[in-house]
């Protein structure tokens, strides 16, 4: 299944200032029970979102008003622990496209990309950077253009790039997947299999 | 220049590689369990695709099921039409699957060594991080979400960008009284939840070697709790005993075979590895954690650092997690009350853990305050266990063995720790709510959640017991 295309965002973003956010945090394992991709996005950070009575807590940002849009920043080694891809499904399905930190756990940061969400690594500075400007303006904008590989604070005009290999950026901006890439070198693979028995 | 064992075994796998991409790496050995298949079964479906090499793949289901009455229909509604969606998921293409009251049921992590079908030099993966358990024999293990699933189903290759190499080598003979538990909590310690990140670690040194093949799977295991993509350790004849006459070993000819080249999967004299880090296995003390990683850990006869101690950046998330925990920095560990004690795992839910819990509480009673899960790895551990008294034992002393799965590990099925209990877990990860919506766990080795259990506070098992510790 392709996955969906990734160029170039412009977008508000919502604010995590937490390190070490495990995977249980954003999608705790009770929730892990569906057999299907879809509806994840509900329970994102179930555990921090409501409280034991199912009640939104209201300091937690996704229930912050203030904060909205397409881009989550999040402290360092963000999406630690667990390979659940659910993880990744559960970010995109709520509706994030870009996850921005200065460090990701690699399961999650492969995850992400098989799913159309764009890890973007940033130096602490910058993250800090990042912060402050939302700190600033809860509705200041950023943007994301993968094809550049830069990620700028709109109002200060403040750009960091960041790295993806350029397949993996190849296989975003046209919708591909790796699946679709495997399948097409099957020979490859038989023969490969044949020079090893 | 010479080849690390990591190399040895990655390189001999890569079916092709891209230009500034990724690797294609050919799998000898997919496990799959209920949780983190369905998704990749009706991914193939729908691009209208067989199972490539279903004899390569094995399947049990382990996260979602009932550590009592597994013989009756699975209550949880969901949890039974994800377990039976395995079942039919297996059924369809031709997978085998060791279903739940089968004999080889059990957790992933387990049965994979105990029925030999875990070897040297094998690349193995599972929808799971904690696939890394299969290092120990000297293959490169590591765990994959759903999307690769699906890859590996479709065309028994993954793409994976090539990590880098750490070596960890633990050197010195290992105290008495410690295990490969304290030892691994005692690595991340110093390594942090983080510090492996982008690696693949291989353990070595003597006091590695030392380790049984299930001390290893231990020490393995937890490689990943510090970020690292997985950890191996070089086969040597501890390995190869361990294999032998296994199940699904190769047998005969064939085994001298593979013998042969499992001899040459070591790093070589000149292998440069990427990063290298010693530790001297004489510091080794029972260990415990008292935050939300499993990074933050420290001797039970420890303190919890003070806010000072810690770094000023991880200063908030620190607070936030000792807010959790409902500890103040700077308290000792030792005495602290403790409600729950679990015991099991793919960390620790082996046989030689149960026979560690059982040798330590023979004669002795349960504490009280203390509710105990003993959950076995696997049907065999299980089987291993009534036919060697333990269960007996643990009957003797309180203690009642349930049955085999993850259990209050992740807490996916009823066995949760309550909101604001503590619970002293020999499993491998304390996130917050991992064993259940507000549960504080405090991991540690099997002995020191035994002699929790029966004292009912952090105790270190060596005030208690001399006589019978290894
Ligand atoms: S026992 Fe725990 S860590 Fe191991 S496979 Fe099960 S849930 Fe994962």
């Amino acid at each position: 299944m392709a996955i969906e295309k990734f160029t170039k965002i412009t977008s508000s973003a919502v604010p995590l200032p937490i390190e070490n956010v495990d995977t249980d945090q954003i999608i705790p394992a009770r929730f892990l029970k569906a057999t299907t991709r879809e509806g994840f996005g509900e329970n994102l950070f179930r555990d921090w979102r409501y409280d034991s009575n199912n009640k939104p807590v209201e300091d937690f940002v996704l229930n912050d008003p203030r904060y909205s849009g397409k881009i989550l920043v999040a402290g360092k080694n963000f999406g630690s622990g667990s390979s659940r891809e659910h993880a990744a499904w559960a970010v995109h399905d709520y509706g994030f496209k870009v996850v921005v930190s200065s460090f990701f756990a690699d399961i999650f940061r492969g995850n992400s990309l098989n799913n159309g969400l764009l890890p973007v690594l940033v130096t602490e500075e910058f993250l800090e950077e990042i912060f402050a400007e939302i700190e600033k303006d809860p509705k200041a904008e950023f943007e994301v253009d993968l094809k550049s590989q830069t990620f700028k604070i709109v109002s200060t005009g403040s750009t960091a790039s960041f790295e993806i290999n350029s397949y993996k950026k190849e296989c975003l901006l046209n919708g591909f997947d790796d699946i679709d890439y495997l399948l097409n070198i099957k020979d490859k693979i038989t023969a490969f299999e044949a020079s090893r028995a | 220049m010479g080849k690390t064992l990591f190399d040895k075994i990655w390189d001999s796998h890569v079916v092709a590689t891209i230009e500034e991409g990724p690797s294609v790496l050919y799998i000898d050995r997919h496990l799959i369990h209920e949780v983190t298949s369905p998704q990749a079964f009706a991914g193939i479906e729908k691009r209208g695709v067989e199972v490539f090499r279903p004899q390569n793949t094995v399947a049990t289901p382990d996260h979602n099921v009932p550590t009592i009455d597994q013989h009756l229909s699975i209550k949880d509604e969901l949890s039974r039409f994800q377990v039976n969606k395995l079942t039919e998921n297996c059924e369809r293409h031709g997978v085998t699957l060791f279903g739940l009251n089968h004999p080889y049921q059990g957790i992933v992590h387990v049965i994979g060594p105990q029925l030999g079908l875990t070897r040297p030099g094998m690349t193995i993966v599972c929808g799971d991080s904690h696939t890394s358990t299969h290092g120990a024999f000297g293959s490169v293990a590591f765990g994959i979400g759903t999307s690769e699933v699906e890859m590996v189903l479709a065309t028994q290759c993954i793409m994976q960008p090539k990590p880098k190499k750490m070596r960890i080598s633990v050197e010195g003979e290992l105290p008495k009284g410690i295990s490969a538990k304290d030892v691994v909590l005692y690595i991340i310690s110093k390594v942090t939840a983080s510090g492996g990140t982008g690696y693949f670690v291989e353990f070595a040194g003597s006091a590695i070697r030392s380790l049984s093949m299930e001390g290893r799977m231990t020490v393995c295991n937890m490689s990943i709790e510090m970020g690292a993509r997985g950890g191996l350790i070089a086969p040597d004849q501890t390995t190869f005993d361990y294999v032998k006459g296994r199940e699904y070993a190769p047998k005969g000819a064939e085994w001298e075979k593979e013998l042969a080249k499992w001899k040459e999967l070591y790093s070589d004299e000149d292998a440069v590895f990427d990063k290298e880090i010693v530790f001297d296995a004489a510091d080794i003390e029972p260990m415990i954690t008292y935050g939300t990683n499993p990074g933050m850990g420290t001797k039970v006869k420890g303190r919890i650092p003070t806010l000072d101690e810690v770094p000023e950046k991880e200063r908030n998330s620190f607070t936030k997690s000792m807010k959790y925990m409902g500890f103040n920095p700077g308290d000792e560990l030792i005495g602290k009350p403790v409600d729950y004690v679990f015991v099991g795992s793919c960390t620790n839910g082996r046989i030689e853990d149960l026979r560690e819990v059982a040798k330590f509480v023979k004669g002795r009673k349960k504490a009280d305050n203390i509710t105990a899960w003993i959950v076995p790895g696997s049907k065999q551990v299980e089987q291993q266990a009534i036919e060697e008294g333990i269960v007996d034992i643990l009957e003797e002393a309180g203690f009642k063995l349930r049955q085999p799965g993850c259990s209050a590990c992740l807490a996916m099925n009823d066995d949760k720790i309550p909101s604001g209990k503590y619970a002293v877990s020999t499993s491998n990860r304390n996130f917050e709510g991992r064993q259940g919506p507000g549960s504080r766990t405090l991991l540690a080795s099997p002995v020191t959640a035994a002699a929790v259990a029966v004292t009912g506070t952090i105790v270190d098992p060596r005030e208690i017991s001399e006589l019978e510790l290894v």
